[in-house]
């Protein structure tokens, strides 16, 4: 009968292959972590899109302020610091909830969103203080770009400290599920994803941006 | 299955290992490693001591480096054959990265240089 099958070509040389492999589909922590990563792939994407606008219009400052004038390095130095640990502390967060230890993980997840906090608040500030200084997103092209890249960044960064937050209260009161665990691990690809951006945004917005 | 056929099977990105030492050590040195590469990146570009023009690509060159210490140590991204599909996925990602950045990037400078429109014109329209 088998043999029969595999001369009309319903199955693949006896070998019960079903086109997905010899174990059929993969479970769905792997599946659905992929998936994410497909996403935060294509949102990187998005990001070179918004990165190659900010490269073409830098010197479109229409005689308004420029890159050299408006940019403090101290500032992006503390911001890189705090998106760098929280990155790491998000790892840490990572390690205790795989171990189902409920005091580790949410308190390394509250140091990661606090962290993360601190960075957008600084962001915010420095927006602010651009913005009372006549150099907002209406001044040029150039700062038109830089809002939108810079702000897109942060509007992650704040989806991220929300995401924080839901996960907290999802493990405090359902647990370490499957489930949630798996959504765990989606949140964790995506915060470390901000500071592989990040490390591109401080250094071709700020540091190429701030050179004499 | 066995055993074997058992190791071979896909690992999501961003697993960490299973040995709760070796775990943090990787975080440990992933973490080091890109704080050294930042302050490398800080101090490369507020020294005065380097070549002026090549420190753009300097900087350039340490923030890729430093992507891959995140994507090796905090995403757990490597070459292994559970791995293949997450690679995949990655590569295609920044070869569209590129395409989109250098090429933008590419056309937009030379249009700029070359296209731009000439002074005389662009004075007679302001005054209209």
């Amino acid at each position: 009968m088998t043999t029969e099958a595999a001369t009309i070509g319903l199955t693949h040389g006896g070998s019960e292959d079903t086109g997905l492999g010899h174990r059929g589909p993969e479970s769905k922590s792997i599946v659905v972590p992929y998936g994410f990563w497909l996403f935060v792939l294509s949102d990187m994407i998005l990001f070179s899109a918004l990165f190659a606008t900010y490269a073409s219009l830098v010197t479109a400052t229409d005689g308004g302020p420029t890159t050299n004038q408006l940019f403090d390095r101290t500032l992006v130095a503390i911001e890189t610091m705090a998106l760098l640990l929280s990155s790491f502390t998000c790892g840490l967060a990572m390690i205790a909830a795989k171990r189902k230890n409920m005091f580790w993980t949410q308190g390394w997840l509250i140091v990661t969103g606090l962290l993360g906090a601190v960075f957008l608040f600084i962001e915010l500030y420095e927006f602010a203080m651009m913005i009372e200084e006549g150099a907002g997103p209406q001044r040029s092209a150039f700062l038109s770009s830089f809002f939108t890249l810079v702000g897109c960044h942060g509007a992650h960064v704040t989806a991220g400290l929300l995401w924080i937050g839901t996960m907290m209260a999802q493990i405090w009161a359902k647990g370490f599920k499957d489930h949630i665990i798996r959504r765990l691990l989606c949140l964790s690809v995506f915060w470390h994803a901000l500071d592989i951006i990040w490390v591109a945004i401080f250094t071709i917005v700020y540091l190429i941006g701030t050179l004499p | 299955m066995t055993e074997d056929e058992d190791n071979l099977l896909d690992v999501a990105p961003g697993i960490p290992h299973s040995n709760i030492v070796s775990e943090t050590v990787a975080y440990v040195i992933g973490l080091a490693l890109a704080l050294i590469l930042t302050g490398v990146s800080f101090w490369v570009a507020s020294t005065s001591t380097l070549w002026g023009p090549g420190v753009a690509v300097g900087l350039v060159v340490l923030a890729i480096a430093q992507m891959g210490v995140h994507l090796v140590f905090f995403l757990h991204i490597t070459s292994g054959p559970d791995n293949t599909n997450n690679v995949l996925a990655l590569a295609f990602g920044v070869l569209i990265v590129f395409l989109v950045m250098v090429g933008t990037i590419w056309i937009m400078a030379h249009m700029d240089a070359n296209m731009a429109p000439d002074p005389a014109i662009m004075n007679l329209q302001m005054q209209h």
